[in-house]
């Protein structure tokens, strides 16, 4: 398939839906609206709530809220990950006595968390980025310790064999694993920082995304909670488009096949 | 060589050199995980002169690898004692390269920096090191490769850039485990005259693992001979003598490479057949 053919079937899809979703919402079948205004809004009141948040410029302050927690989140999530992944990989004793306790903490469902961080830390950014680093910390954690432990022997015993120093061994082995194996779950911890942003100003905020959609639900103005939605896919987009860009710079020593994500 | 001379004149002014490599009545068993204990070699004495070429020749999983990390200082022996040059082996033997059987090479740098890896641990300033593995890769061949990565290059791609990897440090000692195994008869011919091209120009002593017996003898000063595992033993110890230099596809020509492989593939045949018959029974 060209590119080209293939643009225009991926805009068709867009197209029929909102033209289904359109003609739905305004035009009776049989007598019954299929999709009652109230409830399911119609894309043109969407168009318009989106178009209004740009005007007027209200948006550009909680897109910035949002995109600054999700930031924060993935840095320090992953600062955390990397630094405990190695210790744990490093020091099997630790590893095995914390073990339980990291697979219970990964377990919990991390949106139970988020009243007692609002408790703890506010109701500003840092309740949602200690939401965003606790889902970002453990995927990085996961993949760092992975990375440290399947280190191929063979490439092991060879860099001892060339005379590297534990010291060497880090910087020259373990460490580019490790970050290999970070990278390739790149589009996954930063999916979850944004999350953890995003549902942490749901639960309780002052600004952001996840706030205006509340907002929106709370007065009952649908339109509002589907433009919500579609400015954060918007910006989940470019997001995702962004890391693409940067694990093709960081990754530019795998074999292409190994890319291929599920 | 100083350290030889030295380790030498220690045990009582001995006159003659240490050999470069020297295994003692060494003996190789590993624990097996429920009880008992599986001997993968026993009683192996092996010396290696320096500047000789030697190939230790066995069927497929006599030990001759474990045989070759002993050397290496990568397993420490069960009993029985390693010098190098005169010296007891206690811990990695870092006169000694290694050139291994698998992909060694570090995945995530150029293979420029593969080769220089191996100077800038010993110390040596990134840029001189460089310098230095661009020259190592132009004699290896492959000098316009210099900014690839490992999973760019082929089998025999990257098999030269070990050997430059390895090289470059200026070993006294270089090991070799079936380093051209994987690779096909084309590339291996190729390999095999580069390798000995490269030892030619400043011969070290080499330790060269390999189940291919032609190999074996078109590459080296002595082939040994193993018997199969468990419990391997060296039961064979041949001098070659055919002149060098030598170009392996012409060596093989030769009538007295012919006569030393019917001699020495009698022995083996028989280690090869009960290696397999063991392999069915387990």
């Amino acid at each position: 398939m060209s590119t080209i053919r293939l643009i225009v079937l991926q805009a068709l899809v867009a197209i029929v839906t909102i033209a289904l979703w359109y003609a739905l919402s305004t035009y009776p079948v049989f007598g019954h609206v299929l999709l009652p205004p109230f409830f399911f809004s119609n894309p043109v009141d969407v168009a318009q709530q989106i178009v209004a948040w740009f005007v007027s410029g209200v948006i550009w302050k909680h897109l910035w809220v949002t995109l600054i927690e999700s930031i924060l989140a993935f840095v320090i999530g992953s600062i955390g990950g990397v630094l405990v992944g190695f210790w744990f990989a490093r020091q099997p004793r630790t590893a095995a006595v914390f073990d339980p306790y990291v697979k219970m903490v990964n377990a919990l469902p991390r949106v139970v968390l988020a009243p007692i961080f609002t408790l703890w830390l506010g109701l500003g950014i840092w309740s949602k980025v200690a939401l965003g680093v606790t889902l970002v910390f453990f995927i990085v954690f996961f993949n760092v310790y992975q990375g440290v432990k399947e280190v191929s022997p063979t490439v092991l015993a060879n860099a001892r064999m060339l005379g590297m120093s534990e010291r060497q061994l880090m910087r020259h082995v373990y460490w580019p694993s490790a970050l290999s194996w970070m990278f390739s779950s790149l589009h996954t911890s930063v999916g979850f920082a944004v999350v953890g942003a995003v549902v942490g100003e749901y639960l309780g905020s002052a600004a952001g995304l996840g706030y205006l959609i509340q907002q929106a639900e709370g007065i009952f103005d649908v339109a509002g909670v589907f433009a919500g939605m579609f400015v954060l896919a918007a910006f989940v987009i470019v997001i995702d488009a962004i890391v693409s860009l940067v694990e093709k710079r960081l990754l530019v020593w795998r074999p292409v096949a190994a890319d291929s994500r599920p | 060589m100083a350290d030889g001379l030295a380790a030498a004149s220690n045990r009582g002014g001995n006159a003659r050199l240490a050999a470069a490599v020297a295994l003692d009545d060494v003996a190789i068993t590993f624990r097996l995980a429920h009880d008992g204990v599986y001997t993968a070699v026993e009683r192996a004495t092996l010396n290696v002169a320096d500047g000789e070429f030697v190939a230790i020749v066995g069927p497929t999983g006599c030990g001759k690898s474990t045989l070759l990390n002993v050397a290496a200082g990568l397993i420490a022996p069960s009993s029985g004692r390693v010098d190098v040059f005169g010296a007891p082996l206690a811990a990695l033997n870092l006169q000694a390269g290694y050139l291994f059987q698998a992909d060694a090479l570090f995945p995530w740098k150029t293979a420029l920096e593969n080769v220089a890896i191996g100077l800038e641990t010993a110390g040596v300033a990134t840029d001189e090191a460089r310098r230095s593995a661009h020259q190592w890769l132009a004699r290896v061949g492959l000098g316009s490769f210099g900014d690839r990565y490992p999973h760019m290059l082929s089998g025999g791609q990257r098999k030269r850039i070990g050997l430059a990897q390895v090289l470059i440090r200026d070993p006294k000692i270089l090991l070799m485990d079936e380093p051209f195994g994987p690779l096909d008869a084309q590339t291996r011919q190729i390999m095999g005259n580069l390798l000995l091209d490269l030892w030619t120009t400043d011969r070290k002593a080499v330790l060269f693992v390999t189940h291919d017996l032609e190999e074996a003898i078109a590459l080296s000063d002595r082939v040994v001979i193993m018997s199969a595992g468990p419990a391997a033993r060296i039961i064979g110890d041949w001098r070659v003598t055919l002149a060098r230099p030598r170009d392996i596809s012409e060596v093989k020509l030769d009538p007295a490479f012919h006569e030393l492989h019917r001699d020495i593939w009698h022995t083996l045949k028989a280690e090869v057949v009960k290696g397999y018959t063991q392999a069915e029974s387990v």
